[in-house]
């Protein structure tokens, strides 16, 4: 709260967080699964959401701002991204994404990269993300490394959980990091997950290096154990059915494990194994290609499937422009409840597919608690959209992050004003803004 | 095999093999009173035919014609595979099938100018990664239609779920010259040609930017830079001015009866792709992203006297949309990819609407197996960004950008692109709004043909690669 302000009294004329706002007359989307709401209420205070509903109260000396009718929603929550540690792709020096040529896996912590001012952070931010959950890219081995959860505000201190999990890689991506089969893969995962539970009981003397008769890093295996002892989740990408239930089996060895599935193109195929391990998924939406060997059964109808079964699901983008098109995942929901009108597909009503992209994925992270939702206690993140959040036709007209609002400017905003009128001026383009 | 088709072509004489060899195109006919031409313009020509369709009049539906009409609560009568009639009601022939679509959109099957499937198809995997010949940044003498492989399942999603009818399959982008594109409708066959479009003129794909020089300059060797790009492109539309020069001069010969066998020139494929350009045979889609670069292509052009037919990608068209104008040059983008790239950088989400609002003659595209499913989206996306700028431009004039304007850019506007008398029957029925997230296509014909029905399964293609595999036939 300290953080918040401080950040708020810098920026002078933003409300500060602590003032307790009410938002009233909302169309309102409270993001747990549930439709959308009109004449609903949300009571922000000390940068929380206190209250949300129809019929709720609008305390004294709040400041009111009427909705107007208007869908109020919680921010979104990109599922799986590379938000904040890629600027340009292509250019590799601004890509923080993975380390090829690293020694190290498991350690790589991608909160020390992210920044909070990369463009695509304030591109995202004013399509109304205001979460997301950030990988690493994997190198050498089939551990990419540690992730983040961010915020996509303004202010200087993005990370909100840093090395909230660890991301691996398994499947034909994996196969050929971990030297050229599925087995070997598998192989790596089981060595490293020993190493790091005999790390953890033994140390064994500082320093860095590899541990004592072992292949693993001291610092790989340190970032092992909060996996394997179940303190973070593990994401794991990985597509293939037969794929899926080998990944699944891994807690028969390992039984701390929590495991989250990412991409899981052909999981609808073992979605009662998946409901039966109690383990979430991170699906890729409209993935409906064969686009590998490991993803012949793609279907769009996937994450409905899913949802049926009994599967926590949220949407992740994976191999999918993750460094910068979060925003998409609006899009991507709303394909979702539009199979609902093709026959013989699976979609989504709009509440559930809405919480496919703000409470699905906080659950699926175990934050569920804290982001992804307008119920009382989250974070008071909160968007006021133009019209329906998933129709291609809207956006938003205000973020809150925290309770603080939110510039919606960004460089491609500036240019479009730029060259609303394509010819010079008086002066050349460089001088208009 | 070769002996049982031909006994089958024998009993079935008066059928299907009757019809074959295909009639040429139009490209490669001789002209009355002209010289024989030295060399077949045409040797792999479209197979192509239409599928049997019934007369057919959908009623109660909103119409965007893909020109810019639009008429409320309309009708659409097609027979024998052409648009017969469009109008506000449009009383049923004997023996139509009339589909009552209240609530329900009918507009021209989109139009993909830039896509790449069959030469990237689906699975990813090098065996089947055909759309480069990253061998050498000049070419031209390649031909994409010689890389398409029609069991590509990423038709099937293109017409499924994108209502796409027709799409331009262009080589990659690796080259500066990267050959010839090939124009295909989106009706499954067993061969390339069974699906290329009758008649439509043949392509070059160039590219400017930073592909080639990164291509080539890794490996040391021209172009590393954007300079070399244009020394490369202008000495070899140097080259191809010379030989058509020369085979200017022994046509003339030829029509003047004065040529001897020992004067035809000898053939180069390369440049009978450019010869083919320079004549204004075949079109230029040109890969180019930033401004200033299609600047210097436009001066290029005039330079040797070829036209750019569209700018690809052209993510800052927006800052020149008075340059295209001026030069009569479309641009074919996406809605809001930005960034991947160097050169994407500058990307606004109102590319479209601001090249619109000046004037220049622009069109949504996809580049992509995924995009290619949801072209309609993509235009809802812009158009709604460009009105937040106060750039209003009705629904049913933005289908300009899914229809005739991609038409017009592939040289196919006769034939194809809007619901005009006439034209192909190639049309779409949407569950609603085709504009709304919530909306998919619920009917496509293609030449009259129902090709795709989301009431039918067995109106639902299923390519050869897909039979036998998980999820065969599924809704996908």
């Amino acid at each position: 709260m300290k953080r918040l302000a401080i950040i708020a009294a810098l920026l002078g004329a933003t409300p500060l967080a602590a003032q307790t706002v009410a938002i009233t007359n909302a169309k309102l989307v409270v993001g747990d699964g549930s439709g959308p709401v009109d004449g609903g209420t949300v009571v922000i205070s000390g940068g929380r959401v206190t209250a949300a509903g129809r019929g709720v109260a609008v305390p004294g000396g709040a400041r009111v701002i009427d909705a107007q009718g208007r869908w109020v929603s919680p921010g979104l929550v990109a599922g799986f991204s590379r938000l904040g540690i890629v600027e340009v792709d292509g250019v590799r020096e601004t890509n923080d994404a993975g380390a090829d040529k690293s020694d190290f896996s498991a350690a790589l912590d991608v909160s020390l990269a992210v920044n909070p001012r990369e463009t695509p952070i304030a591109i995202n931010r004013a399509e109304g993300v205001t979460r997301a959950v950030v990988a690493p890219d994997t190198g050498k081995t089939i551990f990419a490394g540690q992730g983040a959860v961010i915020d996509l505000g303004t202010d200087a201190n993005a990370v909100m959980r840093p090395r909230a999990f660890q991301f691996v890689e398994f499947g034909e991506g994996a196969a050929a990091t971990a030297g050229g089969s599925r087995p070997a893969a598998f192989a790596m995962f089981r060595n490293a997950l020993l190493e790091a539970r005999g790390y953890a009981r033994a140390p064994g003397p500082g320093g860095g290096g590899r541990i004592t008769d072992g292949m693993l890093t001291k610092l790989d295996a340190a970032a092992l154990v909060p996996m394997v002892e179940g303190r973070v989740p593990m994401l794991v990408h990985v597509e293939r059915a037969s794929d899926i239930v080998q990944v699944l089996d891994l807690v028969r060895e390992f039984p701390a494990l929590k495991l989250v599935l990412v991409g899981a193109s052909e999981a609808w195929m073992v979605a009662p194994q998946i409901v039966a391990a109690r383990v979430p998924v991170l699906a890729s939406a409209l993935a409906d290609l064969p686009a590998s060997f490991e993803a012949l059964a793609a279907t769009q109808s996937n994450i409905g499937r899913l949802q049926a079964a009994g599967v926590t699901v949220g949407i992740g983008m994976i191999n999918d422009d993750e460094a910068r098109q979060a925003r998409l995942i609006k899009q991507y929901a709303g394909n979702l409840v539009a199979l609902t009108r093709v026959p013989g597909a699976t979609g989504l009503d709009w509440g559930r597919a809405f919480a496919t992209i703000s409470s699905g994925p906080a659950a699926a992270l175990g934050l569920d608690g804290e982001i992804g939702s307008l119920r009382p206690g989250r974070r008071a993140d909160v968007v006021i959209w133009d019209g329906d959040p998933l129709e291609l036709s809207s956006a938003p007209v205000t973020v809150m992050i925290d309770g603080v609002e939110q510039s919606l400017v960004n460089r491609q905003t500036k240019l479009r004003d730029r060259y609303a009128v394509p010819q010079e001026g008086v002066l050349p383009k460089a001088y208009e803004r | 095999m070769k002996t049982i088709w031909a006994t089958a072509c024998a009993v079935l004489a008066l059928t299907a093999c009757a019809q074959t060899p295909a009639p040429r195109s139009a490209s490669a006919t001789t002209p009355r009173g002209q010289a024989k031409p030295t060399f077949d313009r045409d040797p792999y020509p479209s197979t192509y035919r239409a599928y049997p369709g019934v007369p057919t009049l959908v009623t109660n539906v909103t119409v965007y014609d893909g020109e810019g009409g639009r008429i409320d609560d309309g009708s659409v009568l097609f027979a024998d595979g052409k648009v017969v009639e469009v109008g506000q009601t449009i009383a049923a022939p004997a023996g139509t099938t009339v589909i009552d679509g209240r609530g329900k959109w009918v507009t021209p099957g989109i139009i993909d100018i830039h896509s790449h499937l069959g030469d990237y198809p689906s699975p990813s995997v090098q065996a089947l990664s055909d759309g480069n010949e990253a061998t050498g940044p000049v070419r031209a003498e390649v031909w994409a239609e010689h890389s398409v492989w029609p069991q590509d399942p990423g038709f099937s999603r293109a017409l499924a779920n994108g209502g796409v009818t027709t799409l331009q399959i262009l080589p990659g982008s690796a080259n500066l010259f990267g050959g010839r594109g090939v124009t295909l409708k989106n009706v499954y066959a067993r061969t390339a040609q069974g699906m290329k479009f009758p008649g439509a003129p043949y392509s070059l794909k160039m590219a400017c930017g930073e592909n080639p020089k990164r291509v080539y300059g890794s490996k040391g060797q021209l172009p590393q830079t954007r300079m070399g790009n244009m020394a490369l492109d202008r000495q070899t539309w140097i080259d191809a001015t010379e030989y058509k020069r020369k085979w200017d001069a022994y046509e003339k010969k030829v029509q003047d009866g004065t040529a001897k066998s020992a004067d035809q020139p000898g053939r180069n494929l390369r440049n009978e792709t450019l010869m083919g350009v320079l004549n204004g045979e075949i079109t230029v889609q040109n890969h180019c992203y930033r401004a200033d670069e299609m600047a210097q292509v436009i001066d290029m052009a005039k330079e040797f006297g070829y036209k750019v037919t569209a700018f690809h990608h052209a993510v800052e068209a927006y800052k020149i949309g008075d340059l295209l104008k001026a030069n009569g040059i479309c641009a074919a983008v996406w809605a809001d990819w930005y960034g991947f790239k160097m050169e994407g950088y500058d990307a606004v989400n109102e590319n479209l609407p601001l090249l619109q609002k000046a004037g220049a003659c622009a069109m949504i595209h996809s580049d992509d197996p995924n995009g290619i499913q949801r072209l309609n989206q993509e235009v809802a996306k812009t158009l709604a960004d460009g009105r937040r700028m106060g750039i209003v431009i009705p629904d049913e004039v933005a289908w300009t950008w899914l229809a005739i304007n991609p038409a017009k850019a592939m040289g196919i506007a006769d034939r194809t692109g809007s619901l005009k008398p006439g034209k192909m029957a190639d049309v779409v029925l949407w569950n609603g709004n085709p504009l709304s997230v919530y909306t998919r296509p619920e009917k496509v014909w293609i030449d009259g043909a129902l090709l795709y029905d989301a009431n039918d399964p067995r109106r639902r293609p299923v390519s050869d690669f897909e039979l036998g595999q998980p999820g065969e036939g599924d809704v996908k």
